[in-house]
């Protein structure tokens, strides 16, 4: 349940970057969050409704983003999507294993809906 | 996470909008949820200086205790060895590792399944880091928490043992994928156990292509010379690197 810990993080920073825009509550959270950064969506929504009371965000809605991992591959010089959860990035092209993730751990708040 | 009570109260007694307005509006943030995470992190990688730090992570009874030991044990000659021990409860493995020869400290996380570059930086107060030329951070056994948290280390260490199933790194790509090596643990014990290595090492090399593959028996010492080498090179490496750093 290591999701409990990213959604006091990003409580913090939603809170911090709310009111540095003045604002008083916040009616929203958008994620961006990649498909090998480990997090579980269920998991992360218990977890924001056990912890936004008593915050800003205590009526929010949480709205994640799900990016596909994207990989490079140094032999064709392309960059593909992975077409399978378990993190193996095989090119398309050559089937060379790459070790160069373009996209795929993002832990990001992409921005906020305040009020 | 001991700062969040004090946020809310303030935030509970607020006065930052205008009654009644019900205007509803954008902030773009582009921020990383671990931004606070990292920066501690960062600050712990200029407290550690030359020295070489490694995380390293595995399921519960990998090994990694066994593996620190050895690994203590077998380059007291060279480099003094300094350990930081993350468990959900006990001493147990700070003891053992003090026991062998180094010393440690034990960061008991209660019921967090990870170490935050926090914890270490509160642990690391009370590790005599001057005195050390290589920090061992040992994760708390888990392939699937630690993974995101940067800790402050310059190398992420991944272990299985020949007892798990050979396609642990398919289960959890994450963390395989982020390792700078692989440790294959406990091959005294892999033919009894019926361990496919082939196919092990094909997930390893599917997974985490670029990250240097050890297969060793921490209670043997069987394969334990390699994973001193390169300890020893990349501690080698680190020490140029920051000295460079300082000169430039």
């Amino acid at each position: 349940m290591h999701e409990f810990s990213i959604v006091m993080s990003m409580l913090d920073l939603a809170e911090a970057s709310a009111r540095e825009e003045g604002a008083s509550r916040i009616e929203a959270i958008h994620l961006e969050i990649g498909a090998l950064a480990g997090v579980v969506p269920e998991a992360l929504e218990f977890a924001f409704q056990g912890a936004r009371e008593g915050t800003m965000a205590s009526t929010a809605r949480l709205e994640v983003d799900y990016l596909p991992a994207v990989a490079r591959c140094n032999t064709c010089d392309a960059s593909f999507e992975l077409d399978n959860r378990w993190g193996v990035a095989l090119c398309p092209t050559c089937g060379t294993p790459s070790a160069q993730l373009l996209q795929g751990k993002e832990m990001q708040l992409a921005r906020l809906e305040v009020a | 996470m001991a700062t969040h009570d004090s946020t809310r109260d303030i935030n509970l007694h607020s006065h930052g909008g205008v009654d009644g307005s019900t205007d509803v509006r954008t902030v773009q943030v582009q921020k990383s949820l671990m931004t606070h995470n990292d920066g501690v992190a960062a600050e712990n990688r200029m407290r550690f200086g030359s020295r070489l730090v490694l995380n390293i992570v595995s399921s519960p009874g990998s090994g990694k205790t066994a593996l620190m030991e050895r690994t203590v044990r077998e380059l007291a000659n060279d480099l003094q060895v300094g350990v930081v021990v993350g468990d959900l409860e006990t001493d147990n493995d700070a003891v053992r590792i003090h026991d062998a020869g180094a010393p440690s400290v034990q960061i008991v996380t209660g019921a967090v399944c990870h170490l935050e570059a926090e914890m270490v930086a509160r642990a690391v107060d009370n590790l005599d880091v001057e005195g050390l030329d290589v920090v061992v951070i040992e994760n708390v056994g888990n392939l699937v928490c630690p993974a995101a948290w940067d800790l402050g280390e310059d190398l992420r260490v991944t272990m299985l043992s020949v007892t798990e199933g050979e396609d642990k790194p398919l289960k959890y790509p994450r963390i395989f994928k982020d390792a700078h090596a692989v440790i294959v643990n406990k091959i005294d014990i892999a033919e009894v156990v019926g361990f496919d290595r082939a196919k092990a090492l094909d997930s390893i090399a599917k997974v985490a292509p670029a990250a240097t593959v050890f297969e060793v028996s921490a209670k043997t010492g069987e394969g334990m010379g390699d994973w001193l080498d390169w300890l020893r090179a990349r501690r080698v490496e680190k020490v140029e690197r920051m000295a460079k750093v300082t000169v430039g």
